[in-house]
């Protein structure tokens, strides 16, 4: 089977979240052990349950750098080594500049690039040990696109990006690669909640004429975390439908 | 040998997986025992992890041979 990923461990953050929960469904299914992380454990224990055996629960507020900085040896003490991060986790505090607070744009960079930067530190160290690591940061098309009323948001995303390129030079002889994914618009309860006008209005601009799965995500994700894919570090795998060809 | 000396010695054959002979103390990690700088690196972490100590940035710059590393390492833990 290609892509297997028997034997191999994740953590994955935001799997509370449509398409953390779709992550790490397809992670499990390629045969990883995953450890779910995210803030509300219900939600957390319900998808444990679901998927059964190699399995474990690690809420964790990404606001808390503290916490942050435990999470990747937390997973390790759990699952015995920490193979691969997926820090899919991200808010969006949406406001034109003009009227943007402080706190808008501190919680966006909090949440969504220092705590990549957090995990990422944190889950180096193994990989480094083990010669063998991935890295994959769930960014954003608007993250290179750029998007009005987001400038924290796109930031924070951009930033990701970037990050994501040094750090995969840094560490491209041991081993571990680093890459993000970036998906276009992707279906979600607040897609769902679109008028059909606002819907029709957003698919004119995408080639592919539908909205993105959580799995068409997953599925680039299942293939960076791949031992086949150990010579590919430092991109951005965009899944948008063909709404930005960059 | 001390036990410093030992228990680097050890860290440093483990990481840069070379034969304990050439681990001298007048032996440079990057120009005798083959280390980059990220070698230098994971190395001066292992050391904190295995005295626990902490090695500043500006010590660690000056960790260039193996009995560098000792003597830092013997003068913190006393």
């Amino acid at each position: 089977m290609m892509f297997d990923l028997t034997g191999k461990t994740a953590l994955v953050t935001g799997a509370t979240g449509g398409l953390g929960n779709a992550i790490a469904r397809k992670l499990h299914a390629q045969g990883a052990t995953v450890a779910l992380s995210g803030t509300r454990e219900n939600v957390l224990q319900e998808l444990a349950g679901e998927l059964g055996e190699r399995t474990h629960v690690l809420p964790c507020n990404l606001s808390d750098a503290e916490a942050v900085d435990a999470l990747p040896r937390q997973a390790a003490e759990a699952m015995g080594a920490l193979d691969i991060l997926v820090a899919n986790a991200g808010i969006t505090k949406d406001q034109l500049l003009m009227r943007m607070k402080d706190e808008d744009w501190d919680t966006v960079m909090r949440i969504n690039l220092e705590s990549y930067f957090r995990l990422s530190r944190a889950a180096l160290r193994g990989m480094m040990k083990a010669r063998w690591g991935r890295i994959i940061g769930i960014t954003s098309v608007v993250g290179v696109t750029g998007n009005p009323g987001q400038t924290n948001y796109c930031a924070s995303k951009a930033g990701m990006i970037g990050f994501s390129k040094s750090l995969a030079q840094e560490v491209a002889a041991r081993g571990v690669t680093v890459n993000c994914v970036a998906p276009g618009f992707i279906a979600s309860p607040m897609t769902d909640a679109l008028t059909d006008d606002q819907k029709a209005a957003i698919l004119t601009k995408i080639p592919a004429g539908d909205l993105g799965s959580g799995d068409d995500i997953a599925a680039a994700v299942v293939y960076l975390a791949s031992s086949e894919a150990h010579y590919v570090t430092g991109q951005t795998v965009h899944v948008n439908g063909g709404m930005a060809m960059i | 040998m001390s036990d410093v000396l030992k228990r680097v010695k050890k860290i440093v054959v483990e990481h840069l997986d070379v034969e304990a002979e050439k681990v001298t103390e007048n032996a440079s990690f990057i120009d005798d025992l083959g280390a980059d700088s990220l070698d230098n690196v994971e190395l001066v972490m292992a050391f904190e992890e295995e005295f626990d100590i902490e090695i500043p940035d500006d010590a660690a710059e000056h960790i260039q041979t193996v009995g560098d590393a000792v003597k830092f390492i013997s003068e913190k833990v006393g």
